[in-house]
């Protein structure tokens, strides 16, 4: 089916639908492992809410080094609208709408992501002060909603910037 | 476990169900272009969404005010990236 096309064709040597894709299953694991240290907690297993934000955390550094290298393949193509921006193409005068909104969506999720980062380890760190041991659920639950919302914003931007043609 | 969280169970087939719309809606996007492509990848992530605040956020273990608290939110985050959209969404 081809309708009118929403967006013009990117260039770039990586198929965008590759990266979008990968990133988006890191991140959703990610949120797996949170809601697994939520369940943890719950039932006052220090541990194994450790090991899970660990994993979750983990696999949130993942997302942003794989968003890193994104942005340096752009840099390197030039594709960096005002600050290295030659597009090549018959597309090329679409071009600068489309990565001001992919820098900056990408970039104000990713910036919500290290805030994430930031409170997934906060709350790790301090899961063995909680007395009783059952007392981390709070933390971790609200620590946990948090880290998924960012995940939900992400699952309805990887559609709108690596997918719509 | 209680009954205000999924089995861990639960959480790992929902983890599987949504790689599988993942992979669905990345394959779409090779057959549909356009307006269709469009919405048949955002029905695909609102599916994903659903099954996220369902289960990973617990909203099918909470009561009726605390998820029409959490539509909400999710409601208004939607307006702000429809209107950050607006200039794209209506160019010809």
């Amino acid at each position: 089916m081809r309708g009118r096309s929403w967006v013009p064709p990117i260039p770039g040597k990586i198929p965008r639908v590759t990266s979008g894709t990968a990133n988006t299953a890191v991140l959703l694991a990610s949120s797996l492992f949170v809601a697994l240290a939520d369940n943890a907690a719950q039932l006052g297993r220090r541990t194994p809410v450790r090991w899970c934000l660990a994993a979750a955390w983990l696999l949130g550094a993942l997302f942003l080094g794989l968003k890193l290298w994104e942005y340096h393949e752009k840099f390197r193509e030039h594709l960096i609208p005002g600050l290295h921006f030659h597009p090549a193409g018959a597309a090329a005068p679409q071009l600068p709408l489309f990565f001001v909104l992919y820098f900056g969506m990408t970039g104000l999720h990713a910036l919500h992501m290290l805030a994430g980062l930031a409170v997934i380890a906060w709350v790790a760190s301090r899961t063995a002060s909680y007395r009783p041991a059952a007392a981390c659920v709070a933390p971790v639950e609200m620590g946990g909603l948090y880290w998924h919302f960012v995940d939900c914003v992400w699952v309805f931007l990887y559609p709108l910037l690596y997918l719509v043609r | 476990m209680n009954a205000r969280s999924p089995a861990n169970l639960t959480l790992l087939s929902v983890f599987l169900a949504l790689l599988a719309l993942l992979a669905l809606s990345a394959a779409s996007s090779f057959y549909l272009t356009g307006t269709a492509g469009a919405v048949t990848a955002l029905g695909f992530a609102a599916a994903k969404a659903a099954l996220i605040f369902v289960f990973f956020m617990r909203l099918r273990y909470q009561s009726g005010l605390v998820r029409i608290f959490a539509v909400a939110g999710f409601f208004w985050f939607g307006l702000a990236v429809v209107l950050a959209l607006s200039d794209y969404l209506t160019r010809r």
